[in-house]
């Protein structure tokens, strides 16, 4: 596993207080991590303070899993 | 019933402390209060549950903590202490809508808004927390509690400063008897003591700073040494319930709400009225609402600040007694605990209520020397036996608001 998507579950783990066997890479942070739509601002937030990126709103709606915030970053990263 | 206080946790706990004279005043340990005046309130005291202190996670889930300021912590404390103590578990959507709560608060999350106050102020607006807000909601100790016990009935909140506490037990009772509900989960929480709350009542003059050096004699009602009251957090909670309802479940009663009674100052800001007149009214309302002579009342709970005012209300108190004062004991349990502000009238309604079930006054700490001579035996020092069937708690508020409050065994 890449050194961001080991980032990205542990600020889920921290954040949604769940086991880290359940951060799969296709968990939904709603359906299976318990998230409300506060939480997911809220760890959006943290992904933009961990790595220092910027997610806009339009891109952040479409963050709902673990494997789609670990791509958006490291595209971000990328580029 | 439920009580959080710097006395520690749980009802008997707190109880059996108050009547041994304990004290649950000290320095201040949750942060460095060595550039404030005032150096002493009273903390919840952390630690195990099973010793009587507060480990938060056994309460509020550690992921949910970061969501609710302080306040909201030890509310949701004493309302589950309260609501699982009250049996009341309503199974059916129509009992779970006909039960409601109204707790509220003095101040609030303070310490949530200092902090995110300066995240604002160091431009990092954008970084503020989506639970801000709901962290900081006054109202939201009543939220929390019905979604976590599906109480779907009034869903209401109280701010009216240090008479909080009062003003939602007593307008609670009243949602029941007006037949909005059947079952209300009543009272108030606070958690001020922090830099913020601490240095804008210094500012106010309101704490005492004479005692820096001996917390557990700063608060001491009535004593010529006085010199402000001392903060104090935590929170009391009540399960109101419509008495036949309460009956035909076999519930454990501990007592009955029989009087209630307000009033405003329209006089000051802060200081009470001369005589202080508004605290007699809300007292002679609570009388003639509850049908019951003042000779009927065998213990006062005063709202004894350990402030100027004090006097005041025992001159309000002598007056609407008269000769009855000769047999009243008062008392003001603010000298062990400090001043709870927004939960301080719901956790001496409960103590109340428990000088009632067994007849006991409990006792007024640092009484060395009264400022002023009084018929009225204040129980200083020690608590006394002597037989209370009815009990009356004042709380007065900044904005000159009274309220008392009258409880009777069952």
């Amino acid at each position: 596993m890449s050194e961001i998507a080991d980032k990205v579950k542990k600020i889920v783990v921290e954040h949604l207080g769940v086991e880290e066997s359940k951060v799969t890479p296709e968990a939904s942070f709603i359906d299976d991590l318990g998230a409300d739509s506060l939480d997911t601002v809220e760890l959006v937030m943290a992904f933009e303070e961990a790595f220092s990126v910027e997610i806009p709103e339009d891109a952040a709606e479409k963050i709902a899993t673990v494997k789609d915030a670990i791509d958006y970053i490291e595209k971000q990263k990328a580029a | 019933m439920g009580i959080v206080s710097p006395l520690g946790l749980g009802l008997e706990h707190n109880w059996s402390r108050l009547i041994a004279g304990e004290s649950g005043i000290g320095r201040i340990a949750s942060f460095d209060p060595s550039d404030l005046p005032a150096h002493v309130a009273g903390e919840v005291p952390t630690g195990p549950t099973e010793s009587g202190c507060l480990t938060l996670s056994d309460w509020v889930p550690v992921k949910d903590q970061k969501k609710m300021d302080r306040f909201i912590h030890l509310g949701l404390v004493a309302a589950t202490e309260a609501v699982e103590d009250s049996g009341w578990k309503p199974e059916s959507e129509e009992d779970r809508c006909r039960t409601g709560v109204m707790i509220g608060s003095g101040i609030g999350g303070l310490q949530t808004i200092y902090d995110a106050s300066i995240t604002v102020h160091e431009g990092r607006a954008r970084r503020l927390s989506p639970f801000f807000i709901p962290s900081a909601l006054i109202n939201l100790v009543s939220g929390h509690v019905s979604i976590k016990y599906g109480f779907k009935g009034p869903n209401h909140s109280v701010v009216t400063a240090c008479a909080t506490g009062v003003h939602a037990i007593g307008d609670a009772s009243r949602l029941i008897m007006l037949g909005d509900a059947d079952v209300m989960v009543a009272g108030g929480a606070e958690a001020a003591v922090c830099p913020l709350g601490i240095a804008g009542f210094s500012s106010a003059r309101a704490l005492s700073t004479a005692f820096n050096d001996a917390p557990d004699k700063a608060s001491r009602p009535w004593d010529r040494d006085r010199d402000g009251f001392v903060m104090g957090e935590g929170a009391g909670i009540v399960v109101l319930e419509e008495y036949e309802h309460a009956k035909a479940r076999g519930a454990k009663i501990y007592g009955e709400i029989i009087g209630y009674g307000m009033s405003g100052d329209a006089y000051h800001i802060t200081a009470p009225a001369e005589g202080h007149e508004g605290a007699y009214r809300a007292m002679q309302a609570a009388v003639r609402s509850a049908g019951i002579s003042v000779s009927d009342i065998g213990y006062v709970n005063a709202h004894g600040t350990s402030t100027m005012a004090d006097d005041l209300e025992l001159q309000a108190v002598e007056r609407l007694f008269g000769d009855a004062g000769r047999q009243l004991a008062m008392s003001s349990t603010k000298s062990a605990i400090g001043h709870l502000l927004g939960a301080a009238g719901a956790v001496e309604a409960i103590f109340s209520i428990l000088a009632i079930r067994d007849n006991v006054a409990p006792p007024t700490l640092n009484l060395d020397n009264p400022s002023t001579e009084s018929v009225i035996d204040r129980v200083a020092h020690e608590a006394q036996r002597r037989k209370i069937d009815i009990a009356l708690s004042n709380s007065f508020g900044f904005g000159g608001t009274n309220a008392s409050v009258i409880v009777r065994g069952v």
